[in-house]
């Protein structure tokens, strides 16, 4: 076998960006769960997370670096290794949406919910399920599961939309609750976004796999087109 | 739903390729035996003008036979022969009228190891024009000159140039080599392995030699190595032997895409180190 060791070092790349994957998917799942309960020490616990989350994906970024220097990869190999540099980006932006819903927990301080959270952690988990089976379509190099999550991306722009009318029934019989009402709406934005980002992970599994640079569908717009 | 931007796309990519390209050679059919050995079979290769080729593939599938037998060197080894067509600017080569030595002023070539005459620097140069009936003096200065510069080798040879070519460092020698290439100002430079003996340094200054006269020349190179093939070469052209051991060309597109995204198994796994 001639590439042994770059093949046992490519495996070791996939294997650490699943365990941020993971990272990022308990991240976002717990911090929702946090502010359901208003449970300021578990929020506590997500920002220091999020440290853990960043920390590693520059040691999986410092670990490809070495691995493009030294093994000057082509065609496939490149593609792969391109990738998941782009892909351990997008999963610490995704942890920093965890991190912001543990802020707004915090920031929110001793201050009762506007509403019972049912919506909200219904998208949080939507989108890790989302997130888990991206990741692993990736790593299977799994075309035509990689090009069908995308489109589940309306299912989390729906629970937004809902999210959103409902706040804005509150506001507008009283004025009082803009504050309390504009803390969750960003918490749904910040997982409406969550998802967004699934979609380009989605075009990774389908560039590696085919070469093909795509779009999958266009994922900000279900949103405003239901506006 | 954008339009998909494919890094492959070969067939329109081929397409609108040659359009934009003009032709200097190309090669028909061209087989070329040694005795009853096939060594090449029935290659189809495009050459486009003021553009650097790559010729890649494992030990062997006949880069060096091809390359040869682009301006006939393979005329000189004894029993072989050759079959299809080369042609240049349209015109066979393989016919009987066609003078060789012409062929081979018009398309020159840089082998592996610098082989510098034992003469003086300046006689390596002028050691072609001069061949090809150029006696004037103040003419050959400036042809030696002009060539050296080319060759980015006169900044460090102008002062002795009537010393030995044998007495420079082995880049220098294959620069020199490059120099005397193109003294006799030839349309193709055809280099089978120019960098495989030098250090990385003289190889990147080869390398970037090779891009400032590619708006002035044609260039074919062989290579074993990929990285280089990757970064000098506009257009790639992967070789491999079938199962007659004959080589053949099995894929040719633009080197970008030949190293980001082949069409042929064989050439994905040449690239990325699984054989060869």
């Amino acid at each position: 076998m001639l590439r042994k060791t770059f093949d046992h070092e490519i495996q070791q790349a996939k294997d650490d960006m699943l365990v941020l994957g993971s990272m990022v998917e308990q991240a976002i799942v717990e911090s929702v769960e946090a502010l359901k309960k208003r449970d300021l020490q578990a929020s506590e616990k997500i920002l220091a997370g999020d440290r853990a989350i960043n920390k590693k994906r520059f040691s999986i970024e410092s670990q490809l670096m070495v691995l493009i220097a030294t093994q000057q990869p082509m065609a496939h190999d490149l593609r792969l290794l391109a990738s998941i540099l782009e892909i351990i980006s997008e999963l610490e932006r995704m942890g920093d949406y965890a991190k912001g819903i543990g802020n707004i927990n915090i920031r929110m301080g001793n201050e009762p919910l506007l509403k019972p959270l049912i919506d909200v952690p219904r998208m949080a988990q939507k989108g890790a399920d989302m997130l888990h089976r991206a990741l692993t379509a990736f790593v299977n190099e799994d075309v035509q599961t990689a090009r069908r999550i995308p489109v589940e991306d309306d299912e989390v722009d729906a629970l937004y939309n809902q999210v959103y009318r409902e706040l804005m029934t509150f506001v507008i019989n009283d004025p009082t609750t803009i504050e309390r009402a504009n803390w969750l709406l960003w918490t749904a934005h910040n997982l409406e976004r969550f998802a967004d980002r699934v979609t380009n992970i989605c075009e990774r599994t389908v560039f590696v796999a085919t070469g093909e640079l795509t779009e999958i569908n266009d994922t900000d717009s279900e949103f405003w087109k239901q506006k | 739903m954008q339009p998909a931007i494919r890094l492959q796309s070969a067939a329109t990519r081929n397409a609108s390729l040659e359009r934009d390209q003009t032709l200097k050679m190309s090669t028909e059919a061209l087989c070329v035996l040694y005795h009853d050995f096939r060594a090449i079979s029935d290659v189809n290769l495009p050459i486009y003008a003021q553009k650097i080729t790559a010729i890649i593939g494992p030990s062997g599938c006949g880069k060096s036979t091809l390359i040869r037998a682009l301006n006939r060197m393979n005329d000189l080894v004894h029993g072989s022969r050759a079959e299809g067509q080369v042609y240049l600017d349209g015109k066979p080569l393989y016919e009987n009228n066609v003078d060789v030595v012409d062929v081979r002023r018009r398309i020159g070539m840089v082998f592996q190891r610098p082989n510098p005459f034992p003469k003086s620097i300046y006689d390596n140069v002028a050691y072609g024009p001069r061949l090809h009936g150029l006696r004037r003096r103040r003419d050959l200065d400036d042809l030696v000159e002009q060539s050296l510069q080319k060759a980015a080798l006169w900044g460090e040879v102008k002062d002795k140039l009537h010393q030995s070519g044998l007495s420079l460092s082995g880049g220098q020698q294959q620069r020199l080599c490059i120099a005397r290439a193109i003294a006799v100002q030839p349309e193709v430079i055809l280099m089978d392995e120019p960098a495989a003996a030098l250090d990385p340094i003289s190889t990147l200054r080869i390398e970037e030699l090779m891009h400032d006269i590619v708006k002035e020349y044609t260039i074919v190179i062989v290579t074993h190595n990929m990285q280089q093939a990757a970064r000098v070469s506009d257009f790639t052209a992967m070789m491999m032997i079938d199962d007659h051991r004959a080589g053949s060309v099995i894929e040719f597109d633009a080197t970008n895409t030949i190293f980001t995204n082949p069409r042929d198994k064989r050439t994905e796994d040449y690239v990325t180190g699984r054989f060869g």
